[in-house]
């Protein structure tokens, strides 16, 4: 990932709203004329069009639209690296030399070409400076608007940030005459095309339909960001930290970027947070949700049902910052008062517990639905041979209900594993932030997630291996939650069993 | 039938039907216990959901009171407008530090006028007012350049300290061993309070102004997180549910059954599962750093949260488009119609109530969700409103959670009290949402 190579595109300029708008102005005129070429040439009565008037107009507005967009989209992607690769060029070495790297040349160019811009806005210099004033006379104007550079301006960076302006304006005026033209030449063509046995409508719906698979690519897209991302990011990181350190090492000890090369970054203590806290997560939902289902589908009333079921539902709905706010104000201080310093077991408000018990209060109604599901689709008739020979109903349930249910219920546990190791904001507020290896519940430990937040906030250098370790944790923890997920499903699609 | 013999009683050992033998005893009690343990489970959860929503109340809704006393402040002229032309431009060159005496001298007098006598010096009596009530009335000045020379009533915020006496958190016990407060600063306000000069009413400002800094809590207010969770859930709301439908209609209506398709349904149902700070990660890594999004801007965290609501919103949309019957497709395309027009004007209005409860529930869970938005630069402190939209999607903004894991991390324990208060205004705005979705179940779902 070239971090600082494309520049930021200015999404919030106004002229790229007033393109839009021209844009939807010759959209609309192209629905217009070819739906009115397209009655005319059915003599006014539109039972003699192929298809319904409207999609005459559409195809116009599509045929307009369409490819006027995507050029504007490309051009937008394109302009800030063409722009920047040709202004870079003309950079004298010397200049280059003496801020380091083009990239922090460039910084300050692009600062000064937008700068010039406010000045001139502000009234700070006449347009005639803007375009002749030396260095010390633009630098004073830009220090007065706030614009900070990162070094003394020199002619050199001035000149480039002047062509810099230069090229990015005729390339903007460009971009607005070939995406105009782009948008007339296809109306054109829609209009010049209609006529009574044109197939408006098959073009239209083939286009919505390209529209729709689009949209379910996204998804793929998104899964795609997510790898990709963090997988270039975690091979940096390696580049700069061996990767058995990372997975075998048994010491995390960030230091404070800047004093690189002294931080130790093994994933082992983090690990062993996470699986603890979730660990004693499940201890607490798997009993309580399973009973809860089992207590719901087989023995409670339907109107103990209509009440328990949503009131358990609720716990589902509420956001993960509050379970988070009640771990640390309530059961971090209770534990720690009533448990921990009796016994002498610690003195952390923070700990394995807090965070462990919260999580597993979160994730009772994750454990306790789906395995009601699972128990709701065991066939009637497996209970009703059970309970004809004789056997009580919790024997029935015991024996009979949960083996032919294990399999999903099995599946339901991994899928809460898998929530409670990708869990955030609980761990972040109550479990503390110490990694330790450690087996007294009571004592502050750390997860991954955890350490996936507090190094990639706050002041954050993508060069240092402390920042970058951040991606190689969350990589981690992606093929972790993934894993689980893809051995529940296959549990449960293995193991189920086939009624009927 | 004389010679037959009696049929054997099979022997009971205690020769009653009606009284259950050892063994069935151990199973009726197994049963028994079994039925309590299921109950107990159901206890246990509710339990939790009591106490902690308990908690959370008892904690947070003294945030929406506040306490405030009322001053005369004198605004000498010659001190706020040195030129004397009451121009705003040029007061303005008057700092806070200009402004703190006249708060104090207000407060010497307002004490003097209510003949309440007090040992404690000035700048201990300034300490009672919130220190962001110097900053708001040079605001009302520089707003307001005619009342310069007058005096003026204004109603200030009182110090955190005072503010948390009235709401029990501060007491002249801990007053004693706290740096910031006076135990006679405690009477003082009490005698205030008998004066009429200090009430402690409901607390507008909590949801309308922004965030304070550390050593100002009585200041803090959701204003800005408020608008920054609006704008995200604007964002969210005009790309997931377009994106998230068309995406449903495909796969539901139109998607051949080949690999690609397979993939597509694998992917969605695996990114339901992902954990919330991956998503945070990508949008760092891909928004921020690739694209050049600003950070701490509504639109990256927008974008990122429509990511995460899309499985939802796909997964109840493919279940409401799957309730609408076959008839209704066969009916229309018998009369006529294009399978899309029968999607588009027929199937989809019909499975609309439907959608419309999955995007509601997916706004939620989006509302809530923090972890993500810590990453993209959410938590910076932000003192300024973001502009409207369009222009202020890219403006610095907080969100409502990230709002309550901020004023965690802050010192002063008033603040705690503040980020329960937050939670409240979150569970609402949950509530209400989710009320939404069930009336639009209840009132439209159609059952076939």
């Amino acid at each position: 990932m070239a971090r600082n190579l494309p520049p930021r595109p200015k999404v919030a300029d106004m002229p790229l709203i007033w393109i839009l708008a021209i844009l939807a102005l010759l959209g609309g005129v192209a629905y217009w004329l070819a739906r009115r070429r397209a009655m005319s040439s059915g003599g006014g009565d539109a039972r003699v069009l192929h298809s319904l008037p409207n999609y005459y107009g559409v195809h116009g507005a599509l045929l307009a639209l369409a490819p006027a967009l995507l050029i504007l989209a490309l051009w937008l992607l394109t302009q800030p690296m063409l722009l920047y690769r040709s202004v870079a060029a003309d950079i004298p070495l010397l200049t280059i030399s003496a801020f380091g790297t083009v990239d922090l040349v460039m910084s300050d160019v692009r600062r000064v070409a937008e700068g010039l811009d406010v000045a001139v806005g502000a009234g700070l210099l006449t347009s005639q400076q803007m375009t002749s004033a030396g260095p010390t006379e633009i630098e004073a104007a830009l220090d007065e608007i706030g614009v900070a550079l990162g070094s003394q301006l020199t002619p050199p960076v001035l000149d480039a940030a002047r062509d810099y302006r230069g090229a990015d304006a005729v390339l903007r005026w460009g971009m607005i005459a070939v995406v105009v033209a782009a948008a007339l030449i296809g109306g054109a063509i829609a209009v010049y095309r209609t006529d009574r046995d044109f197939r408006a409508r098959n073009i239209v719906e083939r286009s919505i339909l390209v529209l729709l698979a689009a949209a379910a690519t996204v998804a793929i897209l998104t899964t795609l960001g997510i790898v990709l991302s963090m997988l270039f990011e975690t091979m940096n990181f390696f580049s700069q930290y061996p990767a058995h350190e990372f997975f075998f090492g048994t010491t995390w000890s960030p230091s404070f970027s800047g004093r690189g090369g002294l931080s130790e970054l093994g994933i082992i203590p983090l690990l062993w947070g996470t699986l603890y806290i979730s660990l004693i997560a499940l201890l607490v939902a798997v009993p309580i949700g399973l009973f809860a289902a089992i207590y719901l589908s087989e023995y409670a009333g339907p109107k103990l049902r209509s009440f328990a079921k949503p009131l358990i539902e609720v716990l589902a709905g509420i956001p993960t910052i509050v379970y988070g706010l009640f771990a640390l104000i309530t059961v971090g201080p209770m534990l720690r008062d009533v448990i921990a310093q009796p016994l002498g077991l610690g003195n952390s408000a923070s700990s394995v517990m807090t965070a462990g018990l919260v999580m597993g209060i979160m994730l009772i109604p994750f454990v306790s639905s789906l395995s009601d599901d699972i128990i709701n689709a065991v066939p009637q008739a497996m209970r009703d041979g059970s309970l004809g020979l004789g056997s009580t109903q919790s024997e029935t349930i015991r024996r009979v209900v949960i083996p032919a249910a294990l399999p999903g219920i099995v599946g339901a546990i991994l899928l809460a594993a898998s929530r409670a190791i990708g869990e955030t904001m609980i761990v972040v507020l109550g479990a503390g932030a110490a990694a330790r290896l450690d087996l007294n519940p009571f004592e502050a430990m750390t997860t991954v997630t955890v350490k996936i937040v507090s190094q990639l906030t706050g002041d954050t250098d993508f060069a240092s291996p402390e920042t970058l370790v951040a991606f190689a944790l969350g990589l981690t923890l992606f093929v972790i939650t993934l894993g689980l997920n893809v051995l529940a499903l296959y549990i449960v699609r293995t193991y189920r069993e086939q009624y009927e | 039938m004389t010679d037959t013999a009696p049929v054997p009683v099979p022997e009971r050992r205690n020769g009653s039907l009606m009284t259950s033998d050892r063994r069935t005893a151990r199973r009726n009690a197994a049963e028994k216990r079994f039925r309590l343990y299921g109950l107990a489970a159901i206890g246990v959860a509710a339990t939790a959901l009591v106490i902690l929503l308990a908690s959370i109340l008892a904690g947070g809704l003294s945030a929406f009171q506040q306490t405030t006393i009322q001053l005369q402040v004198e605004l000498p002229a010659e001190r706020l407008d040195p030129e004397g032309n009451r121009i705003p431009v040029e007061m303005a060159s008057v700092t806070t530090f200009g402004y703190a005496p006249l708060l104090r001298d207000a407060m010497v007098a307002t004490l003097a006028d209510a003949g309440i006598e007090t040992d404690l010096d000035a700048s201990d009596l300034a300490d009672m007012v919130s220190d962001e009530s110097v900053a708001q009335l040079r605001n009302y000045v520089l707003a307001n350049p005619e009342v310069v020379g007058s005096t003026i009533p204004v109603e200030v915020l009182a110090s955190g300290r005072i503010d948390g006496y009235y709401k029990g958190r501060v007491t002249a016990l801990t007053a004693e061993l706290d740096r910031n407060v006076d135990p006679a600063q405690l009477v003082l306000a009490d005698a205030l309070k008998d004066a009429g000069l200090l009430e402690t009413g409901f607390n507008w400002r909590f949801l309308t102004w922004p965030d304070a800094s550390d050593t100002r809590p009585e200041a803090a207010g959701l204003g800005v997180a408020i608008l920054g969770s609006l704008y995200m859930m604007l964002i969210v709301l005009c790309l997931a549910l377009p994106i998230g439908v068309a995406a449903s209609i495909y796969l539901e209506e139109f998607a051949p059954q080949n690999r690609l398709t397979d993939i597509i349904e694998v992917n969605i149902s695996n990114l339901a599962a992902v954990p919330s700070i991956v998503f945070g990660i990508l949008g760092l890594a891909i928004f921020i750093n690739w694209v050049g999004l600003p950070q701490s801007a509504p639109i990256v965290g927008g974008l990122v949260l429509t990511l995460m609501t899309l499985p939802t919103i796909i997964i109840a949309t493919r279940a409401a488009l799957k309730a609408v019957p076959p008839s209704i497709r066969d009916a229309a395309l018998g009369l006529g119609a294009s399978r899309m027009q029968a999607v588009f004007h027929h199937v989809l209005p019909l499975a609309m109530p439907g959608i419309l409860t999955g995007t509601i529930i997916g706004l939620a869970q989006a509302l809530g969700e923090t972890a993500p938005l810590l990453l993209i630069g959410m938590v910076a402190f932000v003192r300024e409103y973001p502009d409207a939209p369009p222009e202020g999607l890219f403006d610095p903004a907080s969100a409502l959670p990230v709002q309550v894991f901020n004023w965690t991390q802050r010192s002063d324990p008033a603040f705690v009290e503040r980020a329960s208060g937050a939670i409240i205004v979150l569970l609402l705005f949950l509530f209400l949402m989710n009320l939404t979705a069930i009336f639009l179940r209840r009132r439209f779902e159609r059952r076939w």
